[in-house]
């Protein structure tokens, strides 16, 4: 058994080194990510496509990340998460926080059954240097040795 | 949205008000939610994209930069406490 944040990145959810030109093709990543790893249909991928094109760039949560994420909806299979690394970091048009260079893709069932993972997730991310590791890791068992 | 920004934002507000004593209820809420159940709130964080949409509640908006720097949300909230 592993970490909350490990059981969440299921088989085929973490993508490194992704050469994407913009926000939308590190979207797609994240989200072919999340349908890859059998967390998501592939509907729901437009559908956080299309929540940033409504809501803007605040899902710019933190300097260089970004949670990719859209509403619980029939296109969540079960709740998990997807990890995109950029070889180039990419300006996603938010005040302060760009370029981005982590993608963090977030699918959830409901609203308020993954408070434990969002935890999980936001002692990963509150931490600069794993944060750093994870931007430099290059396969991945590595990613994986990060997450306990 | 409600599942990833907001719950973040939440956890560490409860973190920073419990540091600084203050006995509150936090609740995580997508746009559609806050705006049909915000009205009740005293005090409304958001991230500075969203508050031209919660602008007609009647609570206190106060926009955090950044969800996760525990600092900002402290200053902040100490600022609109006042």
């Amino acid at each position: 058994m592993g970490s909350v944040l490990d059981q969440a990145l299921g088989e085929g959810s973490i993508r490194l080194k992704q050469n994407c030109l913009n926000w939308k093709e590190s979207f797609q990543v994240a989200g072919s990510a999340l349908v890859e790893s059998k967390r998501t249909t592939e509907d729901y991928i437009q559908e956080m496509i299309q929540a940033f094109e409504e809501l803007g760039p605040y899902m710019v949560i933190a300097p260089g990340i970004a949670l990719a994420h859209g509403r619980p909806s029939d296109s969540v299979l079960e709740t998990g998460l997807s990890l995109v690394t950029l070889s180039n970091p990419i300006e996603f048009g938010h005040s302060s926080n760009d370029p981005v260079s982590l993608v963090i893709g977030l699918a959830a069932v409901d609203h308020d059954s993954h408070v434990d993972l969002m935890s999980a997730l936001a002692e990963l991310l509150m931490s600069e240097d794993k944060v750093t590791l994870l931007l430099n890791a290059t396969n991945e068992s590595e990613v994986r040795s990060y997450l306990s | 949205m409600g599942i990833g920004t907001s719950v973040l934002l939440k956890m560490n507000a409860e973190k920073v008000l419990e540091a600084m004593g203050i006995d509150a209820e936090v609740i995580a809420a997508d746009i559609t939610k806050a705006k049909r159940d915000g009205e009740g709130a005293d005090i409304i964080l958001t991230t500075p994209e969203l508050v031209v949409l919660l602008e007609d509640l009647p609570g206190k908006i106060v926009p955090i930069e950044h969800v996760f720097d525990l600092t900002e949300i402290r200053q902040k909230l100490t600022a609109a406490l006042l």
